[in-house]
């Protein structure tokens, strides 16, 4: 087991009064939340905050933490000397009990005996029915998937209580229907297949939050696609009819003449599929050959004599 | 294990519809509370009495944020609403911005 170091996890020092303790949660609880934060460990940063300032908002356990010094270093290794909780009293400590389900096996170690002897003889007074705790999950697809619609199939871990009360990880195989015109943000229900429920309540569901894995050439917004499209200058000046990749197979584009680079051509339902369906945007980007002999290097200067043209003439240069 | 998915997957897009003892069931929630985040602005289903409402399937996710900051962060409705609308717009900035970027 690691030591925990809670007011390393709050970002207090150890003389902080409970009111500093108050607003150093309550700044992070917002930085971390996990409906709001953009932090890549954010969940799991939001539940160790919790079980900090558990501890150190209630003094008792705050005193009975407090006996272990600053001499423990956060994630040393750690085992409480028997008898250290002696004098103290956790059972009534104001737990907020759905949270301290997810605390750690330290937290548990530490505070769990009092907490759970009461949450225990709570569960099986309780009649009433409840419903499970929902579980939720991110799940990456190809963009072929949303255009064609596809299946997934995903392999989730999921905590499950057994019969003897502990804690077991089962791996659960989903095949997920991928429907066609998906796109990014989008969730997905599955009925039932959350965490099950007590007092005979029904199971929480499970929710997928939709999202593309990069593709190597198309930029997704909502159902529009965008593509870069490289185009040589003599296309660009005098037109040209190219070939243009869209999910749904390769098109001919026709490229009017006297286009700039940075020109949008939009290819009309060519983006993911639904009512209506999205767009492909085709940005052009010129592309200028090098010259490699001489005859190339002279065309250029025959350009330049025959084509006088200043592109900066807006710049005042 | 392997569970057939068909029965029981939606897709909570704009299409789909809960009613009100829907959305009450599928987030855990009293109807009292949900009416309140319609009175609030925070869901905004059609139809025009609450027998007759009609929630969009993103109304559970609203639902959903509402209640988590209300008890992680003691934000009232008004505040997850704003919040909320908040989220929706970075979201869409940022969909525009790995666009362009």
């Amino acid at each position: 087991m690691k030591f925990k170091d809670y007011y390393e996890i709050l970002g207090v020092s150890r003389d902080a009064t409970q009111d500093e303790i108050k607003r150093a949660y309550r700044k992070l609880a917002r930085k971390y939340h996990p409906d709001v934060s953009t932090e890549p460990d954010a969940e799991a940063k939001f539940k160790e905050l919790g079980e900090a300032y558990e501890v150190l908002k209630d003094p008792e356990k705050r005193a009975a933490y407090d006996q272990f010094g600053e001499n423990w270093k956060h994630g040393q290794d750690f085992t409480p000397p028997p008898g250290w909780d002696a004098g103290f009293e956790f059972s009534g400590g104001g737990f907020t009990g759905a949270e301290a389900e997810h605390f750690s096996d330290f937290f548990e170690n530490l505070f769990g005996g009092g907490f759970q002897r009461a949450a225990g003889a709570g569960r099986r007074r309780q009649t009433w029915r409840m419903k499970g705790e929902d579980h939720h999950a991110k799940v990456l697809i190809d963009l072929e998937d949303a255009f064609h619609g596809g299946e997934k199939s995903l392999t989730l871990k999921v905590p499950e209580v057994d019969e003897t009360g502990h804690v077991v990880t089962r791996t659960k195989t989903l095949h997920v229907k991928i429907p066609k015109g998906i796109t990014r943000g989008k969730r997905i229900r599955l009925r039932g297949q959350g965490a099950p429920g007590s007092g005979g309540g029904e199971p929480g569901d499970l929710y997928l939050e939709v999202d593309f894995k990069p593709h190597p050439f198309y930029r997704i917004e909502g159902k529009d696609l965008y593509l870069d499209l490289p185009v040589t200058p003599w296309e660009a000046a005098l037109g040209a009819t190219v070939k243009v990749p869209t999910p749904g197979g390769i098109v001919d584009l026709k490229i009017p003449p006297g286009s700039q680079s940075g020109r949008k051509l939009r290819l009309k339902g060519r983006g993911l599929p639904g009512k209506p369906p999205g767009d492909e945007y085709v940005v052009l980007k010129i592309e200028t050959p090098e010259p490699k002999t001489d005859e190339q290097r002279q065309l250029y200067a025959r350009m330049a004599e025959l084509m006088p043209f200043n592109p900066r003439s807006r710049l005042g240069v | 294990m392997k569970t057939p998915v068909d029965e029981i997957m939606e897709i909570l897009d704009e299409e789909f519809e809960f009613s009100l003892g829907e959305l009450c069931r599928a987030s855990a929630t009293p109807a009292e509370t949900i009416i309140e985040m319609v009175e609030e602005g925070l869901l905004e289903p059609r139809g025009p009495t609450p027998p007759e409402w009609r929630f969009s399937g993103p109304s559970l996710r609203r639902v959903q944020v509402a209640l988590h900051l209300q008890r992680d962060l003691h934000v009232n409705l008004a505040g997850a609403a704003l919040v909320l609308d908040l989220l929706d717009e970075i979201a869409r900035l940022r969909e525009r911005l790995a666009r362009l970027e």
